[in-house]
């Protein structure tokens, strides 16, 4: 294999260019003679000009958080949430267990058992926010579109170990009332047009 | 069987004239697929996917026999063409909930149809309405079910059950094209399983059966399940833990699956046991009775000192045979420093049984194991209980009349419907308890070679002998001919005629006819049936090898020295190979490292029994020690096989190593005595880590090690006693100390799932004939003490005598029974 391809470095031509910078001081009459320079060309009070005339215009674009808060995109992977059926406000995690299997971080815990209909049944999931990467994993396995992530990435606590459990991660039943619960469009959501990619099933119905 | 050489995919094999091909190929790692085929078990021939072409013609690798100079083909164009229709119609209509199915992870539909690459559908079926069976321990979801009758096949063959058959599905007919256009096993297979589903053989939707749950087990998918597992956990998230089942003698291979108790609870929990389904079948207390383990121990070092105190004050130490062979050699190095006096009366009998045996028989050990039993084709069980005793023996009785064409003979007392429905070719004779001497004399009468048999032994024998005349009724076929008129066409004159014609035929006629008849008068003597030498005969065409299993009743007959020698004396003079059960989990080990004493003192140590300082695995003891599911150690099973078993669950407290090591030996761990197990015995000189468990690919156990059977000077004087004939209990009020199915100690007593009630267990038909009804409190005395029991009907026990079951403590059944297993007692209602 010929390296040549490699050692082109010219990016340029896509755009960038180098930085224009003085050449370093490499002996020691340079150096002090730099120093001296930058101490009586008062540099510093042309940056502290700069904050005191835009103080002065009130023009300020700092967010004030967190009185502030900027807006996250939807496919921003923060907090997980549980989502539920549109039809009947049930839960849409079926306790598959593919989520826990697939979690890189080992954070994810769910204990299921049996219902009274015979349906297998979560009855406790807690996702250890300490360890969670934020990786999205989770998401992209659901079978269900169940576990997302939200938008909710205040998630700071006294102790490294943060767990948030099931009923925190529902979402909330007067919000399905309102029909205020919002699909997730990052990771394990369904792409548009993929319906054309699937063979349909032959039924004899 | 000759050793052949076949070609399978270019690679020569050696193997077995007539082995399948598909074990075959299994044994020598080569890949063929198949899913209803059950290695022990006839082929099913319901899957059809193990098609292989055998020289250019194609054959199901699961039911052809090896040949030799065979070439085989394992994959072909048209054979692929074949499997991959096969998974897509296994597919049709197969519901897509693998999220929530208990079988996802290791589901073999899914296996194969992703291997295959099933990734569109051609065929289609209406389906009917298939709703789920709630059978007790096990779930029906006929949804699922695929149809393999692995579970038909496992039940009928290896269990003996046969609870289970295939019943009509009542759907719709395929479409009449896809016969045509599909390739042609497939559509056979589909059009035999779009007709059945799994049901009960009983006819009604109540299972009743010894609930092994071994169908579940080898259930493919998630249709068979069991109740209690379902939903808990997937396959993925257990942890397996290698072990040896500690409930019987059996000495099962299991493998614990463990996981976190729940999200709050850390601590291990054990969620079911699974077993290499393919080489061994568990009984339902190794399947379900696996939560024994003695929780929420700490080391209370008050309580140690105590027992270290009782045990310097000690000249007695009680125990069980529910140990390892480490804590039993423990105990034993214990005797030989301190001088204890070691007592366990069931491994007592069991030794002198052996030992008595040994004296003329020239080895220390039986000759047999289970496996050589289950590949015998006749089969004859004295003395044992054996549906209870060790099911895994059953197992093997039910394995050879299934599958080797085999018959047998089962002498017992208390006649056992499940044992009777096992096969036609199995014969019970209900002896008289104290008859079992009789029932090996007449087997060495039977099958003893009289030319080698000492002199004295063939006379006595003969003196059994005379001839009486009968009378018999034979169907003898008669020729009669018969002048019939007929019509016949007259090529002449063209016209129709009559004509006498003259016809033969043979009829059947009945014929009476004296003959004389050798009369055995050992066969009343047992009380056998009148058909007996008849049936006998029947069974014993092409028969070759034959196995002798013996239980309990024997070791601890009254004249159980007499009987080790007759037991002696059928392995040298005849062509049975024999197996003996050993009473509990580790009465053989106990049996050969122990030196066990007949007399206790005056102040005894008990390990898991009653004594004056009591040690306890099941927690209500002075000090707490752990349960078998909760230590590292070897246990010696009924195959003469030392097999390792590990820690499922952690254990907090003190073990008898602790107490050894305060008391003056010194090893680390328990574990550190398997290398010292007593090699003059027959054990090896191995280390517990270098200790094997698996089994190999051809089926071959490579678990722990096998006992070497030591050669001992067999004794000259062969002389046995005569039969006592006044030596018989009548059958009235006479009980029995067994157990009921699933139950065997106090620690299958404490697992939760298995709910067997305690009492005195009387057969149905029992109960009808008697004022007594089920869920009477009676009182029951015999002449060694008294108990207060409820009654439970049991209708897998049949005849008049009544089972007492060990299980219980609390029912302190043994104070009814003297040495031997029957006892005569009155029962009186409360």
């Amino acid at each position: 294999m010929k390296n040549e391809a490699f050692n082109d470095r010219n990016v340029s031509s896509d755009g960038y260019f180098k930085v224009d910078i003085a050449e370093y001081p490499t002996d020691g009459w340079a150096k002090f003679t730099r120093v001296v320079r930058r101490t009586f060309r008062a540099e510093l009070f042309v940056g502290l000009w700069v904050v005191l005339r835009e103080m002065l215009k009130f023009d300020i674009h700092t967010i004030q958080y967190p009185l502030e808060k900027m807006p996250i995109g939807p496919r921003y992977r923060a907090v997980h949430e549980m989502k539920r059926l549109w039809e009947s406000d049930a839960e849409r995690c079926i306790g598959c267990g593919l989520c826990e299997k697939i979690c890189i971080s080992n954070c994810i815990k769910m204990d299921t058992k049996i219902d009274e209909h015979s349906r297998k049944e979560v009855s406790e999931y807690t996702i250890n926010l300490g360890r969670c990467i934020f990786c999205g994993y989770c998401a992209e396995v659901c079978p269900e579109l169940a576990i997302t992530h939200g938008g909710e990435y205040e998630n700071c606590s006294e102790q490294r170990e943060h767990f948030i459990d099931y009923t925190g991660m529902l979402t909330p039943l007067e919000m399905m009332a309102n029909g205020t619960q919002k699909e997730f469009e990052g990771f394990g959501a369904i792409t548009p047009h993929e319906d054309e990619s699937v063979k349909k099933t032959p039924l004899s119905y | 069987m000759s050793n052949i050489t076949i070609n399978i995919d270019g690679k020569e094999i050696q193997t077995q004239e007539g082995t399948f091909i598909l074990n075959a190929a299994r044994a020598n790692d080569i890949y063929i697929p198949a899913i209803c085929y059950l290695s022990r078990c006839s082929p099913t021939l319901a899957c059809r996917i193990c098609l292989v072409e055998v020289d250019g013609k194609q054959a199901y690798a699961c039911n052809a026999k090896s040949k030799d100079g065979m070439s085989i083909t394992t994959s072909t164009q048209n054979i692929d063409k074949e499997r991959r229709a096969i998974m897509e119609v296994y597919d049709v209509n197969h519901p897509l909930q693998c999220g929530v199915c208990d079988q996802s992870g290791e589901c073999e539909l899914q296996n194969y149809t992703l291997e295959l690459g099933v990734d569109s559908q051609s065929y289609t079926v209406k389906d009917v309405a298939r709703p789920s069976h709630d059978w007790g321990h096990l779930h029906y979801d006929p949804g699922l079910c695929i149809v393999c009758e692995r579970c038909v096949t496992a039940c009928k063959d290896m269990i003996g059950d046969n609870s289970l058959t295939t019943i009509a599905r009542g759907a719709d007919a395929l479409n009449a094209e896809y016969k045509a256009e599909m390739p042609k096993d497939a559509y056979a297979m589909w059009n035999k399983l779009n007709k059945s589903v799994i049901g009960l053989t009983n006819g009604t939707d109540v299972l009743d059966c010894t609930s092994c749950g071994e169908c579940a087990t080898v259930c493919p998918v998630g249709a068979l399940v069991n109740t209690e597992f379902m939903y808990k956990a997937n396959a993925w998230e257990l942890k397996q833990i290698p072990a040896t089942c500690g409930h019987c003698s059996a000495g099962c291979q299991i493998s614990y699956e463990i996981k976190d108790t729940s999200i709050e609870n850390p601590e291990d929990k054990i969620y079911r046991v699974m077993n290499e389904w393919n080489y061994v079948s568990l009984c339902g207390a190794g399947r379900y009775g696996f939560d024994y383990q003695n929780k929420d121990v700490t080391k209370e070092v008050s309580k140690f000192n105590l027992a270290i105190e009782a045990f310097k004050k000690a000249d007695t130490i009680k125990f069980t045979s529910t140990i390892t062979n480490e804590e039993a050699l423990i105990l034993q190095r214990l005797k030989e420093k301190f001088g204890y006096k070691l007592i366990n009366n069931e491994a007592k009998s069991f030794q002198t049984f052996l030992a008595n045996y040994a004296t003329l028989s020239g080895t220390r050990l039986y000759s047999s194991d289970l496996k050589e039993m289950a590949n015998s084709n006749f089969i004859v069980s004295i003395g044992a209980a054996l549906k209870t005793d060790n099911p895994n023996a059953r197992y093997a009785f039910n394995n050879s009349l299934t599958v080797n064409k085999g018959a047998g003979l089962y002498f017992h007392p208390v006649s056992d419907p499940i044992v009777d429905s096992m096969s036609k070719n199995i014969m019970s004779i209900s002896h008289k308890p104290l008859q079992e001497e009789i029932a090996l004399y007449l087997i060495l009468d039977l099958f003893g070679d009289k030319e080698k048999l000492p002199s004295e032994i063939v006379d006595y024998l003969a003196s059994f002998h005379s001839t009486k005349t009968i009378t018999v009724t034979e169907t003898i076929k008669e020729k009669v001919v018969e002048i019939v008129k007929e019509m016949k066409l007259n090529e002449e004159t063209g016209e129709e005629e009559e004509v006498e014609v003259e016809k033969s035929k043979m009829l059947p006629k009945k014929v009476r006819k004296e003959v004389e008849v050798d009369d055995n008068r050992l066969l009343s003597l047992l009380g056998a049936a009148e058909t007996f030498t008849e049936s006998l005969e029947k069974f014993l065409k092409k028969k070759e090898t034959f196995s002798l299993v013996l239980g309990a009743d024997l070791y601890n007959h009254p004249n159980a020295k007499n009987c080790a020698r007759l037991v002696a004396l059928i392995e040298k003079y005849s062509a049975f190979k024999i197996v003996m059960i050993p009473t509990l989990t580790n009465t053989l080990g106990v049996s050969l490292i122990n030196t066990l004493d007949d007399k206790a003192g005056d102040y005894s140590i008990a390990y898991n029994t009653q004594g004056d300082f009591t040690l306890s695995a099941l927690g209500d003891g002075d000090l707490d020690m752990p349960a078998i599911n909760q230590q590292e150690g070897t246990l010696t099973s009924i195959n003469k096989r030392v097999n390792p078993t590990n820690v499922a669950i952690a254990y907090g407290g003190y073990n008898l190593n602790d107490i050894a090591n305060a008391l003056g030996l010194s090893q680390e761990n328990t574990i550190d005595y398997t290398i010292e197990l007593p090699t003059s015995k027959g054990f090896l000189e191995k280390s517990f880590d270098s200790l094997p468990d698996y089994y190999t690919n051809s089926g071959e156990e490579m678990r722990g090690y096998e006992l070497k059977n030591i050669a001992k000077k067999a004794s000259a004087d062969e002389k046995v006693s005569k039969i006592d004939e006044a030596l018989s209990m009548k059958n009235e009020n006479l009980i029995y100390l067994a157990n009921p199915v699933r139950q065997f100690s106090e620690f299958t007593n404490k697992a939760t799932n298995l709910d067997e009630l305690s009492g005195i267990y009387m057969s149905e038909e029992f109960l009808a004939n008697s004022e007594l009804n089920a869920g009477d409190s009676v009182k029951v005395k015999s002449e060694n003490g008294e108990v207060t029991a409820t009654i439970i009907s049991d209708n897998k026990i049949t005849g008049d005598i009544s089972l007492i079951p060990s299980f219980d403590s609390k029912l302190n059944s043994e104070a009814l029974f003297g040495f031997y297993r029957f006892a005569r007692a009155s029962i009186q209602k409360v």
